[in-house]
């Protein structure tokens, strides 16, 4: 199980460093979806992996094993900000495209002068 | 009064004169004086216990760890700064009311004036070197305000930026010393320094302190070589050249020296760099002074030359050296101030201050001229004024004075000091209000009204005064003195007397007057030799080196920061993967402690799907819709997972973010090139994906490695658990350690989210606003469109569906106290829902409908989470700290009431507003000018006979 989880939190870091270093806004974007889910499942497997394990607590009942709560709710916040994130992302990689034509991430080799910020 | 409320008044009263600039000048100028005349009065009330010789002393701890207290004391030398500082701050606020034109904005002129006043009073009132260093860095950026108030002039910004640079590098300096001193001593209280004088001078870090704190000193006090600064900001108005570069702010590093004396003097380092700095700082203004034709810039040399005299004469490290400055620095006061007021009326009424332009003064401006003249002859050092007197008594101490092993040395130095001042005091008479009266004046010059001679004129009183009957002020000065000399040296004199007998000092004074004149009767062909000798311009040499620092920086950032986003990416990464490395093969791993847990099929299944949709995605990313579905299917997995994994509230946030990303990528693509043009090269590629290889083995090793070992140190987990139902009232864990235990945390996130949100509105306003608009008007779709974009089907099924989802939203809601939910996930519940509405009946009928405005809901969610905090503060509990009861209302069962619900409520509704306000804005963008605004939900209604909406319908 271990394995599975550990090899999936690595093929995700993979993909999506791979698609950050594309020249192009939409790649570099799903590239960085890619990269939170494997950073949030990274942070969430610190809590180690608990299958069945109650996320509620029990009232009255002695000896439930816990899923560890905290991580958890690191992890929900940091799911819905990097929504967010990525929503500034999208907007900035659009107003670049649409004010300048242009959807590279990279300025042009030659310092330009008045570049466009992107 | 309180020395707390001394040092405050000029701060707290420097919000008056902007508030006061609406009712008139007089007004403005007025409450500035009130504050001051109250701070003066303040100071006054401490004075007997001054002059009886205690120490008036008052503290606070503010951050007692770092040794930063807000102590302060007030002794002879404190609070004879205090009353210079205060006093002609009262003459100076006068002058200014009526030299200021009525373009000037004073309000902003008396609020930077009060500002600069605080600093200075609590420079001189600290006993506390780290709070004294904070009043220091004040003054700095206080008198840049001030130098730079004629914002219009560029020599006044100029000015104030160079004097900005030096003063502040000086600081910093100073900071390094004030440190290394307190670090020595082991308290940061000057009056637990002041008594370590031994400690200090014995310590190895003496010298290092020593210089980095006179750095500070000498770039305050414009010794050399840091006097350049001070003659450029003479760009400032008159009463600020007159305050800050005459009174007071320039003493602050002479205020420091003294302070400092008792444990820093007396030693040979201390000697040979404050006397050397001190006697070439003197020579070397007075003679530059002698050849400035600028009124102010021929003052501010003459300026720098005497602070050069009163830093030469504390290098001595003798009593009578001390007392000799001390004396120095009350009479420079008086008469500097008054000639720079002066200065300031002649240029004020003949419209220059340039010395070859004027001359003959004297019969239009016979007020000036009597204030101007016996100020400039008490600086040449004449009797029966006061400059005599101190100039008497740093001869003297000059004479007995031995630098570098010769008797000679530093005589000679001082007797040419003196007589190139003595020469430029006579030519700033000679030249100004003597002579012929002239005809080509700019303006036809007058004596000023009352207002403005009125303050230079009580300083002249007071320098004829001082000059006639020293023992007036004898016992101030002596107690001054000894202030400044605390233990380490007594005072053997007993009199200042105007009389010392057939004395060297007599006959060097006698000298430099006469000299004096000499220089001034052969000043034309001195004036040709020094314009024909060629000389260093400081400013141009300091903008040369700002210029080449600026150059270096730029050489740095470019050659890294070079706009080329894929270079950062991949540095960043490599960066991250070889210092993992190295910290992984340098540390030990322990051996694994936990087993490994058995695997479901389904479990294999579900990694499959997930490893085949990310690999896919990276091989088939350039048809962008493909990667998008294939995006999402990873999502799903991640969310399954988290429900395997015993996270229920995670999978239900991550599945409904999942949605709205989808929601917000699929709008954005609407815009964006539907296809990834192949550019990259092969060896590119290459390069790329062995760096992204390496990124996913070091997660990988790095995930592997730890899931099978415990933590090292019990995790905190365990008291969450514990306390969440205890404490929180909840027995949803995560829940609980959102709205409660993290609260704070949570607050903040939804404050970022919702800037994230305002920050997508505000580019969507500037995109739609700006020249982008027209083009995304008579934008053509790139695709065919759907003929009926609104179908029947879909805007009756998300109508029926709207009730249910909110009823789904308000469930989760109030159940994620308890059960998995909560505001988060409620909140993005809702927001889908009404997402729903907008995809099915189109943007303009859905925003018809709407009734609050998304920023408005964003608001309320903040201010209802803050509020919630805020509340337990009328219960005198922390911010944020919950409470929770039970009620039971019949019929219903038995339910929780709980603090943290009303401030999940907050949350809930920041998360929709923040939502839905970034998928609006993105959707603002798709209107078009083809597609009229259709008012109905459906494009094609057969209940509806209007035959337009079917054509608009069916011919996009």
């Amino acid at each position: 199980m271990e394995l599975l989880v550990a090899s999936a939190i690595g093929v995700l870091t993979a993909a999506g460093l791979y698609l950050v270093f594309r020249l192009r806004t939409f790649p570099v974007i799903i590239g960085i979806s890619l990269l939170t889910y494997a950073v949030n499942i990274f942070l969430f497997a610190s809590g180690r992996l608990v299958v069945g394990g109650a996320p509620i607590l029990q009232k009255g009942v002695e000896g439930v094993f816990y899923s560890d709560p905290l991580p958890q709710a690191l992890v929900l916040t940091a799911i819905v900000i990097s929504f967010g994130m990525t929503a500034v992302v999208v907007m900035i990689a659009l107003g670049a495209y649409l004010g300048g034509d242009d959807d590279t991430v990279n300025d042009p080799a030659e310092p330009a002068e008045e570049g466009e910020a992107r | 009064m309180s020395l707390f409320l001394i040092v405050a008044l000029p701060f707290l009263g420097a919000l008056l004169p902007g508030l006061m600039n609406q009712a008139g000048r007089a007004a403005c100028a007025g409450i500035t004086f009130t504050v001051t005349l109250s701070a003066f009065i303040g100071l006054w009330t401490n004075a007997p216990a001054v002059f009886s010789g205690e120490v008036v002393t008052v503290g606070v701890d503010w951050l007692p760890i770092l040794g930063l207290n807000f102590n302060l004391m007030l002794d002879g030398l404190g609070f004879f700064f205090a009353l210079l500082i205060l006093g002609i701050g009262l003459l100076i606020i006068t002058y200014a009311r009526f030299y200021l034109s009525r373009e000037d904005n004073m309000g902003e002129f008396f609020t930077y004036l009060l500002l600069f006043q605080g600093a200075m009073v609590g420079i001189v009132l600290s006993d506390n070197i780290l709070l004294l260093l904070i009043f220091w860095e004040l003054t700095s950026l206080s008198s840049f305000l001030l130098i730079g108030y004629w914002k219009h002039l560029p020599e006044g910004r100029q000015g104030a930026r160079m004097a900005l640079t030096v003063t502040g590098m000086g600081g910093l300096a100073m900071i390094g010393g004030m440190l290394i001193l307190g670090q020595i001593v082991g308290s940061y209280d000057l009056s637990v320094i002041l008594q370590n004088r031994e400690l200090i001078q014995e310590s190895p870090y003496y010298l290092p302190a020593l210089i980095l704190i006179l750095l500070g000193c000498f770039t305050k006090s414009a010794q050399f070589p840091f006097h350049f600064w001070l003659p450029h900001a003479m760009a400032a108005p008159t009463p600020v050249s007159a305050y800050l570069h005459s009174a007071t702010m320039v003493k602050a590093g002479i205020f420091l020296m003294a302070r400092m004396w008792p444990v820093l003097s007396g030693t040979p380092e201390w000697f040979v760099l404050v006397t050397t700095a001190g006697v070439i700082t003197m020579v070397l203004g007075a003679v530059i002074g002698l050849f400035k034709h600028d009124l102010k810039a021929l003052l501010a040399f003459s300026t720098v030359s005497h602070l050069g005299l009163i830093t030469m004469l504390l290098g001595t490290g003798t009593a009578f050296g001390a007392l000799a400055a001390t004396f120095h620095i009350l009479n420079h006061a008086t008469f500097k101030a008054a000639l720079f007021m002066s200065a300031g009326i002649v240029d004020h009424e003949a419209h220059t201050r340039d010395i070859r332009r004027l001359g003959g003064l004297r019969h239009l401006m016979p007020i000036t001229f009597v204030i101007a003249t016996i100020a400039a002859l008490s600086m040449a050092g004449l009797p029966p004024l006061n400059g005599f007197l101190s100039k008497e008594m740093m001869l003297e101490e000059a004479y007995h004075t031995e630098l570098f092993g010769s008797h000679w040395l530093l005589p000679v130095l001082v007797l040419v000091g003196s007589t190139f001042s003595a020469a430029y005091s006579f030519r700033l008479i000679a030249h100004t209000f003597l002579g012929p009266k002239r005809d080509d004046y700019p303006a036809k010059p007058h004596d000023p009204g009352a207002g403005m001679w009125m303050p230079p004129a009580i300083l002249t009183v007071l320098v004829v005064v001082i000059g006639v009957a020293p023992f007036l002020v004898q016992d101030f000065v002596f107690l001054v003195a000894k202030a400044v000399m605390g233990e380490a040296a007594v005072l053997e004199t007993k009199y200042i007397k105007i009389w010392h007998g057939l004395v060297p000092a007599l006959y060097m004074s006698i000298v430099a007057t006469v000299g004096g004149v000499v220089v001034l009767l052969l000043f034309k062909p001195l004036l040709r030799l020094w314009d024909a000798a060629p000389r260093p311009e400081a400013k141009v040499i300091f903008e040369a080196l700002v210029e080449s620092i600026v150059r270096l920086a730029q050489a740095c950032v470019r050659s890294l920061h070079d706009g080329s986003f894929s270079r950062y990416a991949a540095f960043a990464s490599v960066t991250i993967v070889v210092v993992g490395y190295y910290a992984w093969m340098t540390g030990t791993v322990g051996a694994p402690t936990r087993a490994v847990q058995p695997v479901h099929f389904v479990v294999i299944a579900g990694w499959l799907m997930l490893v085949a949709a990310t690999v896919g995605l990276v091989f088939l990313h350039r048809n962008r819709l493909l990667a998008l579905i294939l995006m999402g299917i990873a999502g799903l997995v991640v969310s399954v997972g988290f429900v395997h994994f015993s996270a229920p509230d995670l999978a239900m946030t991550q599945f409904t973010v999942e949605g709205v990303t989808i929601v917000l990528l699929l709008l954005a693509l609407n815009f964006l090139p539907n296809q990834t043009p192949m550019e990259s090269s092969v060896l590119r590629r290459v390069r790329d994906t062995a760096i992204a290889i390496a990124g996913g083995v070091a997660a990988f090793g790095l995930s592997y490695h730890y899931l099978l070992r415990d933590t090292v140190l019990p995790s905190i987990s365990a008291f969450h658990v514990e306390n969440s139902y205890k404490g929180g009232g909840g027995t949803n864990m995560v829940n609980v350690i959102l709205v409660d235990f993290r609260g704070f945390d949570t607050y903040g996130e939804i404050i970022v989210l919702g800037i994230a949100a305002l920050l997508i509105y505000a580019l969507t306003e500037a995109l739609v606003g700006g020249p982008v608009r027209a083009r995304l008007l008579n934008r053509l779709p790139d695709k065919p469109l759907a003929g009926d974009m609104h179908p029947m089907m879909m805007v009756i099924l998300t109508r029926v569906m709207m009730p249910v989802v909110m009823l789904v939203g308000f469930f989760i809601f109030l159940r994620g106290h308890n059960d998995p939910g909560g505001g988060f996930i409620a909140g993005l519940v809702v927001s889908i829902g009404v997402v729903m509405q907008y995809m099915a009946s189109g943007f303009t009928w859905t925003t018809a409908r709407l009734r609050y405005p998304y920023h408005g809901i964003i608001g309320a969610g903040v201010l209802i989470a803050g509020l919630t905090g805020i509340g337990s503060w009328f219960v005198s509990k922390p911010f944020l700290t919950s409470d929770f009861t039970y009620v039971r209302i019949p019929p219903f069962n038995e339910f929780e009431l709980a603090t943290a619900a009303l401030f999940d409520l907050g949350v809930f509704l920041a998360v929709v507003g923040a939502v839905m306000l970034t998928l609006e804005s993105l959707s603002r963008l798709a209107r078009r000018q083809e597609m009229p605004d259709a008012e109905h939900p459906m494009d094609i209604d057969p209940s509806r006979e209007d035959p337009l909406a079917e054509k608009a319908g069916g011919s996009a």
